[in-house]
């Protein structure tokens, strides 16, 4: 019996690292398939040997500076956008929680707004992103000061449409005293969410602060095991739940902020990605953390990959193709949430 | 595991709950927990798991606070089953019942033989084998109930302090929930159970405490809490008694209309 026992559960992890193994196989598929398309026709295998003999010859160039950041960043902000909203639903125990819910990803958006706005955005290259972190860590200090110690999760979700509304309308207020059409323009442009035009400055800047940020969110996934059966039960457990907040708001702090401050806000990855993914981890939340970064990173180098192949012209935005998908999405969800109430 | 506590006083949204509690719990004791709705049950019992905190007084855990016996440790020490069954995801039930270990496991580590076994005794004796590997949302209150109980059973705890267990269950499962609470006492266990059946409640505990109104009204052996007077203040009821197969019991009869109540 207990044998048996041993058996099943082996079965089930060792089914759990044969996905994580094929997620990881088909992202490199992905990113290399990312980094072959472009509208430049590009020998990679010349490209790849003159940058590593370190000659600057244009294939090289187009490597280094328009493919490969483009590839790296999709990857680098979809696996962000896909852990941060497995480990929001996770916490707030709600399949439509996203890290936009709680106002992360609107405020990081206003922060870099007000850099565009201000002008300081052509002052030095690393302002924008740092603007972006900046509004993505004010987000998550006003999320303590609303909630204070012990909150609850509705406090939480309450708090965060306080900040998205506000957010939204100073990035508002920000379009309608824009000194001149084209700044507005401008803005407008960025807030829809793009890979094109970065570069590896960008990649540099953000990893570290993606890197901690992942590493705060997957440190959480026993203890969001544990709050499937609600908050009592989770602490009679041993969990420290104010803790566990502090490690999950900070840690999708770090990975969106620096997500939507180099790329804009691109919505939808860490909603749709973790409801697809849930059924194949056995609804288990801490193993979803995982896999839905791996998901979040396939499904936002797939879209912007689609979106270079497809003939409309000018390039359509990357957050405008993951809305486009992702809305109808939420809406089929919401609807059959309500079936099953 | 011995759980004191003394003057416990907890007010919530302003309004008093609990009001001058003083007990003692400990091991091997099958303890129930009654009182009309609104007592502070389910209050006295998230205190008791150091799962609130208090205006005045204290509990204590063999003889040191809550914070000083350590969360994980208090993890493994007391198991408790929260009031109405939420489970928020649609895992299976081995699954779910495999979180009562999460207080045993090492960082990084996986389950280990000890835990896979843990599991499987309490699937078995919870009776809940049967639907190991099907998902919460396709069983029955019920059998949902007797997963969680699972849960609370895999801790393996010295004490276990469980708020309404028998929501949901049919007649037979109410009595073998009860008849496995109690096992799990007499093999050295502290069990608090919170009840509204007061005949099973006077049956299979070896001691009741009676809540009324935040405070205890009544603490001590079935025979004498569930006395007329007792039953008459606390749920203003009158029971009809019997006794069948040498066990003598209880059964709610009719509400007593108090004289203020009609006066009114």
């Amino acid at each position: 019996m207990t044998s048996a026992a041993t058996a099943i559960a082996v079965e089930s992890r060792s089914r759990y690292w044969w996905l994580v193994a094929l997620l990881s196989a088909m992202l490199l598929a992905m990113t290399a398939i990312s980094v072959a398309v472009g509208y430049a026709s590009l020998d990679l295998g010349a490209a790849i040997s003159d940058w590593l003999a370190g000659r600057a010859t244009l294939p090289a160039l187009v490597l280094v500076e328009l493919r490969l950041p483009r590839a790296l960043l999709g990857a680098l902000v979809g696996f962000s956008l896909g852990v941060a909203g497995a480990a929001m639903q996770g916490l707030l125990r709600n399949p439509l929680a996203e890290p936009g819910l709680l106002g992360i990803s609107s405020a990081a958006a206003f922060g870099a707004v007000v850099v565009f706005y201000s002008g300081f955005a052509g002052a030095f290259l690393l302002a924008l992103p740092l603007g972006g972190i900046a509004g993505a860590m004010l987000a998550t200090l006003l999320l303590y000061a609303l909630n204070g110690r012990g909150a609850g999760t509705m406090a939480l979700i309450l708090a965060g449409v306080a900040i998205n509304s506000f957010a939204g309308a100073m990035t508002s207020l920000a379009l309608n005293l824009a000194p001149n059409p084209y700044a507005a323009l401008e803005i407008v442009f960025w807030l829809m969410g793009s890979l094109a035009d970065r570069s590896l400055a960008h990649v540099w800047l953000v990893l570290p602060l993606m890197l901690l940020g992942w590493g705060l969110l997957l440190s959480s996934a026993t203890a969001l095991d544990g709050l499937t059966l609600g908050e009592d039960t989770a602490r009679s457990l041993g969990f420290d739940l104010g803790w566990l907040r502090a490690r999950l708001i900070g840690g999708a702090a770090l990975a969106v902020g620096a997500s939507v401050a180099v790329t804009g806000a691109i919505g939808f990855v860490g909603l749709v990605v973790p409801h697809l993914l849930r059924p194949l981890v056995g609804h288990r939340p801490g193993r979803l953390l995982l896999v839905s970064g791996l998901g979040g990173a396939i499904l936002t180098l797939v879209a912007d990959t689609a979106l270079r192949l497809l003939p409309i012209r000018p390039e359509l935005k990357l957050g405008v193709v993951t809305a486009l998908i992702g809305a109808p999405f939420l809406f089929s969800l919401i609807s059959r949430l309500r079936r099953e109430a | 595991m011995r759980i004191e506590a003394k003057g416990i006083a907890v007010g919530l949204g302003g309004k008093p709950v609990l009001r001058g509690i003083d007990l003692s719990l400990q091991a091997g004791e099958m303890v129930g927990l009654i009182g009309p709705n609104g007592a502070g049950k389910t209050t006295l019992l998230r205190v008791l798991a150091d799962l609130l905190a208090t205006e005045t007084g204290s509990v204590r855990y063999d003889g040191t606070t809550g914070a000083a016996f350590g969360r994980k440790a208090l993890a493994r020490h007391i198991a408790f089953l929260a009031q109405g069954g939420v489970v928020h995801w649609q895992m299976r039930a081995r699954a779910v019942v495999s979180l009562g270990r999460l207080p045993h496991r090492r960082p990084f580590a996986d389950l280990g033989p000890a835990d896979q076994a843990a599991i499987e005794r309490a699937m078995a004796a919870a009776d809940v084998s049967a639907f190991a590997e099907r998902t919460l949302d396709s069983l029955s209150g019920g059998e949902r109930m007797r997963v969680l109980l699972a849960r609370a059973l895999a801790v393996e705890a010295p004490m276990l302090l469980a708020d309404e267990p028998l929501a949901g269950l049919d007649p037979r499962h109410q009595l073998e929930a009860m008849a496995l609470l109690q096992r799990t006492a007499h093999a050295g266990a502290g069990v608090v159970v919170v009840l509204h059946d007061l005949g099973l409640a006077g049956r299979f505990c070896d001691r009741l405490i009676l809540l009324d109104q935040g405070r205890v009204l009544a603490d001590g052996t079935p025979a004498s809490v569930l006395g007329d007077a007792n039953l008459a203040q606390a749920f203003g009821i009158d029971v009809a008694r019997g006794e069948h197969d040498g066990q003598r019991y209880v059964l709610p009869w009719r509400p007593i209309h108090r004289e203020d109540e009609t006066a009114s």
